[in-house]
This record gives structure tokens, sequence and C-alpha cells, in this order.
């Protein structure tokens, strides 16, 4: 699992790549934690999937604990580029109900703001 | 129906072994004429399983062994995801899509083994461990070696 975290205003853009399942669950979590910690300004979190080969429960369930506590102050989560097979992983697990989808990483910068 | 082929795996109950039970089923899977995003899903499938076995049955704890049985059988996969943990209080609620223990877990395991296989079942005792058994049948049926060897 690959990450790279850029901060632009209020948003937090995360490139992340390879495979997001149990091993890399711990990691993302704290990372992404550390960040939001070190940068209370955030309030969105845009999060590009393009290197993302596989993700399962355990990467999905890291996700939506950082929305949720996005969400606690109003912001969100927003995703882009899933390949398909990720695509259809956070569409069976609800996701794709409550962090919007959008086809490249400007509009999605753009509407986080 | 009497197994094609078969293969059994036991390994410790690590997270970085998650990757290495879904690559290796896949691998094995491969023998029958999946499509690949049926391989996609028994890698999920598989995946969800071993996490399970490890994040539940073993609570995280490193000593534990999984042990995971794949098996051909003319035109279907079996795969059987074995943990000596300690086991499933309540099946039922467990089963149910978003129970979770866990606030940083969604609790769609069992939902994503049951949508990716065509069956899940399913058998725990507490303190003793779980085994999960799913089915995915493949719309081709294998070509045993025998049948595609080109005379000489």
């Amino acid at each position: 699992m690959d990450l790279q975290v850029e901060i632009k205003g209020g948003t937090l853009l995360a490139r992340l790549a390879g495979e997001i399942d149990l091993a890399a669950a711990d990691t993302l979590r704290s990372s992404l934690e550390n960040e939001l910690d070190r940068n209370p300004g955030v309030r969105h979190i845009v999060v590009n999937l393009g290197g993302v080969k596989y993700i399962d429960s355990s990467g999905l369930g890291v996700l939506l604990g950082r929305y949720r506590r996005l969400s606690r102050e109003g912001g969100g989560m927003f995703i882009v580029g899933a390949a398909p097979q990720v695509r259809k992983i956070f569409q069976m697990s609800g996701l794709l109900g409550i962090m919007r989808e959008f086809s490249n990483e400007a509009e999605a910068m753009d509407h986080a703001g | 129906m009497e197994p094609v082929n078969r293969m059994r795996v036991e390994f410790t109950s690590l997270p970085a072994n998650v990757a290495f039970a879904r690559v290796a089923a896949a691998a094995f899977a491969s023998q029958l004429d999946f499509t690949l995003n049926d391989l996609e899903e028994i890698k999920v499938a598989v995946s969800e399983a071993v996490t399970n076995a490890i994040v539940h049955g073993y609570e995280n704890r490193s000593d534990g062994t999984v042990v995971m049985s794949v098996e051909i059988r003319k035109n279907h996969l079996e795969i059987v995801v074995e943990d000596s943990g300690k086991g499933i209080e309540d099946l039922e609620k467990a089963l149910q899509p978003a129970y979770s223990t866990d606030p940083e877990r969604m609790g769609l395991g069992f939902a994503f083994m049951q949508s990716f296989s065509d069956s899940l079942r399913v058998e725990s005792s507490p303190n003793a461990g779980t085994r999960v058994t799913m089915t995915k049948a493949c719309n081709r049926a294998i070509s045993s070696r025998r049948d595609t060897e080109v005379p000489f």
C-alpha cells in the first residue's frame, strides 16, 4: 500500500495505491489520523483510488471511520479514479451513497473547495 | 462429487497472509475457466473469510493457525476457511449485514462472502472455532489434461 498526501486549503488529497486489506488498514488509519490531527483546518478528504488494485471491507472500514470523523464537523469524503472492481466494492458496501464520486481529481478538489 | 483437484494450506494468523490466501485461492481457481471478474470475486470472498478468522477468531493474535482448503469439483469450486479461535456466540446476528463488534469495521465480511459466492455455510462453536464453506460455479467445466492432450 502506498499513500501520498497533499493539503490544499481545507482539503486533504490522499492518493492511494496498491492493495488495501487488513495488512494495510492500520498504517492507512494512523497515517490519515495523523494528517487530520496535524491539520485541524481540514474538513474534507478527496481519495484518489487510481492506483488501488484491490480493496476489501478492511480498507472500506478505515475510510468510513475517517468519513465519520469529518462528517461530525460538517465535512465529507469524495472519491475519484476507482477501477471497476474497486468501484464495485464501494457500490456494494453502500459507501457511494455517502461519498460522492467524481470523474477526476480536479473536479473533486473544486467541489470540496 | 469427487474432487478433480484439491489444495490445502495452513498459515499463521497474520494480516500479511490475507493477500497470500486470496492470491493462492485465485491461482488455484484459475484451473477452471473462471472469468477475471469471477477471480476478483473469489479473492474478495477469501480475504473476508481469512480476515474474519484473524480479527474475530483469534482477536488479532498472531499465534493462531488458519487452514484454507480449495477443491475443484468438475464445474465448481469449494473453498473452506477454518480457524480454531474463539468462535461466534450468536451466528444469526453475526450474519446480519452491517453487524460488527468493532466500530472501525463495516460488518460486511459475510455480506461480501455471500454476494461473491453461490453458497455460504458458516459453522461455529464458541471456544472451538469457525469453519466457512463457500462454493462458486464456473460456467464452463474444467478441461482435464487428458481431454486437451494432443496425440503425437
